[in-house]
């Protein structure tokens, strides 16, 4: 075997059996992409779709909800997704097997990073697709190449919190506790169900929690790409740029800590110890 | 025959606890290898090292000439293996997770020769999730198959299975080591070792208690014969026999066994005292034990050492 390895068959082959798979579990589907969906026909419903009159025409106000929750349902289909997906199939042994195959590691997990990038990409397309359908948003082509930039470094930074969160997270269990216990609450700072707005009162600690994290920069580097008062081409670097942290750092924490095997009693350091060891 | 794995002085500790304690041996190729032994053995550690999903802690190991813990991507490439115990992915059907897996290997299997294989050709359009475990087993099977491997590791490859399936697979490990394929193998199931294994090593408790063809096992473990009959009523005392006779005696009633190192004199003296009497002894048998008892053997003997 001393050809080189196909990369390109090889990861089309595992991203679309990772797409495959999460398309025929419904509840998955559903928490991916229906959950936002229902938010944001329920936040029309709440707080109406009323038209502001502004130098820049009309604009409604789902032309703000549309964008946040495009960005969550994004960052769910990668973080969420991947983290509970993956320490699952670690559980299951799935892991294991794969490992015992000539596949490169590397490959498999690309694979499952692509595949999540994909399911994003169709959530965030049905989502302002419905936006602009039924909610009469406005999308502007000029600022189209800054919406794919910010979505790409948006969700490959998710993908790799994601496997970082698989590796950080001894168990299936375990995994959707942590997932929830992060995403959920960093959504409310981060301008992703209410737009704060850079001028209202938001404590600054909030602001400031806010900041750190990268979800509020993926939510306005993506809002700023669908906003009608941003310039073309809207490019946002800064945002952009602490999203490359966040992305090397979920790397580094994948590469460093991801494990194979099952961890058997999850809960016992001594095992967790024992497997590390095993895995090597 | 060149040696296709070959091990030595291997030693696996966690923490305090050795789970594989100085095993060393060798294994041809297009050989079937069996790790016969209890749960805890350290079976699983040392199949595991070899198919290089655990580092050891000492010793050398070379398997097809690769150190399992460094082969990476060509060694797996002609390795298949079957893990005692690890999911498949649900969502998908047989053939494709077949096809998924298969191509990650330079020589593939057609995937519907390997369904045929292992039987499957019924639901090879099911997804894994609505199999059996039995079926799920045979998916497992089928996996260790499709990148036409060398060499083939099977933990415990029919536990579970029902005695049809089981024979089934027995015939289909068959066919592998007439292919030139080398095979080795863990069990619990003493006929398993028996029926597919050219060797069979014991393992307990981190050790090799015993190595050797199966009727080699047999032999060496059972250095004692019995000698079984019927006395024809429950009163014939057995009176002076017993004073003449090497081995244990035990009965209940009129079944008798004699269990001897000395079978020869023992049976000469038994016959000798039943002819002067002239009783007939029903059911005389002299049997050497059979694997069973070979392995109990073993097993007693080491936890005797052990303590």
């Amino acid at each position: 075997m001393n050809e080189r390895v196909p990369v390109i068959p090889m990861l089309w082959r595992q991203t679309r059996a990772q797409n495959r798979a999460f398309w025929r579990v419904p509840i998955g589907a559903f928490f991916t992409l229906g959950l936002p969906l229902i938010m944001l026909v329920l936040f029309v419903a709440l707080f109406g779709n009323d038209t502001l009159d502004s130098t820049y025409g009309n604009i409604k106000t789902a032309q703000f909800y549309a964008p946040g929750l495009a960005v969550f349902a994004a960052a769910s289909a990668t973080y969420t997704n991947i983290g509970m997906n993956l320490s699952m199939r670690r559980d299951e042994g799935i892991l294991k097997r794969v490992r015992g195959t000539p596949l490169p590691p590397w490959i498999y997990l690309a694979g499952v990073v692509l595949s999540g990038v994909w399911i994003a990409l169709v959530s965030t397309v049905v989502m302002m697709g419905i936006g602009v359908f039924a909610y009469d948003v406005n999308i502007e082509a000029a600022k189209m190449p800054a919406a794919a930039l910010s979505f790409l470094v948006g969700t490959i930074t998710f993908a790799l919190l994601g496997v970082a969160l698989a590796a950080v997270a001894k168990s299936a269990s375990a995994a959707p506790g942590i997932a929830n216990s992060t995403i959920l609450p960093l959504a409310f700072v981060s301008q992703v169900f209410i737009s704060l707005g850079e001028s209202r009162d938001v404590p600054g600690w909030l602001n400031l929690v806010g900041n750190i994290f990268p979800l509020k920069h993926f939510a306005l580097s993506f809002g700023q790409a669908m906003s009608p008062f941003s310039k073309a081409p809207a490019f946002e670097w800064g945002h952009l740029g602490v999203m490359a942290i966040w992305a090397a750092i979920g790397g580094l924490v994948a590469w460093r800590k991801f494990g194979w095997d099952p961890v058997p009693g999850a809960s016992s350091r001594r095992a967790r110890r024992a497997n590390r060891a095993a895995v090597g | 025959m060149a040696a296709a794995i070959e091990v030595r002085d291997l030693v696996k500790t966690y923490g305090p606890a050795r789970a594989v304690d100085g095993v060393s041996f060798s294994i041809d190729e297009g050989e079937v290898f069996a790790f016969l032994g209890p749960n805890g053995a350290g079976k699983t550690t040392t199949i595991e090292i070899l198919e290089g999903h655990r580092e050891r802690t000492s010793g050398e190991v070379s398997v097809l000439g690769f150190d399992p813990a460094t082969g990476g991507r060509k060694m797996r490439d002609r390795f298949g293996i079957v893990l005692q115990s690890s999911g498949i992915d649900r969502e998908l059907t047989v053939r494709e997770v077949l096809d998924l897996y298969r191509s990650a290997y330079t020589h593939r299997r057609p995937v519907d020769e390997v369904i045929g294989m292992v039987g499957l050709e019924g639901k090879a359009d099911d997804r894994v999730a609505t199999l059996s475990g039995g079926q799920k087993r045979r998916v497992d099977l089928a996996l260790g198959l499709v990148g036409d491997p060398d060499l083939i590791f099977l933990d415990e490859p029919t536990t579970g299975f029902d005695p049809g399936a089981r024979r089934r697979s027995w015939e289909l490990i068959d066919n592998l080591a007439g292919l030139g394929r080398t095979v080795v193998l863990t069990t619990h199931y003493l006929d398993e070792a028996e029926h597919l294994a050219n060797r069979v090593a014991v393992l307990n408790g981190g050790r090799i208690v015993a190595a050797g063809t199966p009727a080699e096992l047999r032999d060496a473990a059972s250095t004692e014969t019995s000698i079984t009959f019927r006395l024809p009523t429950v009163d014939s005392p057995l009176g002076d026999l017993l004073g003449s006779l090497t081995g244990r005696v035990t009965g209940r009633s009129r079944e008798i066994e004699i269990v001897t190192p000395a079978p020869t004199a023992d049976l000469a003296h038994i016959t000798s005292w039943a002819v002067r009497r002239g009783i007939e002894l029903e059911g005389l048998t002299v049997s050497k034990g059979d694997l069973e008892d070979a392995y109990l053997g073993l097993l007693a003997d080491e936890q005797t050492d052990v303590e």
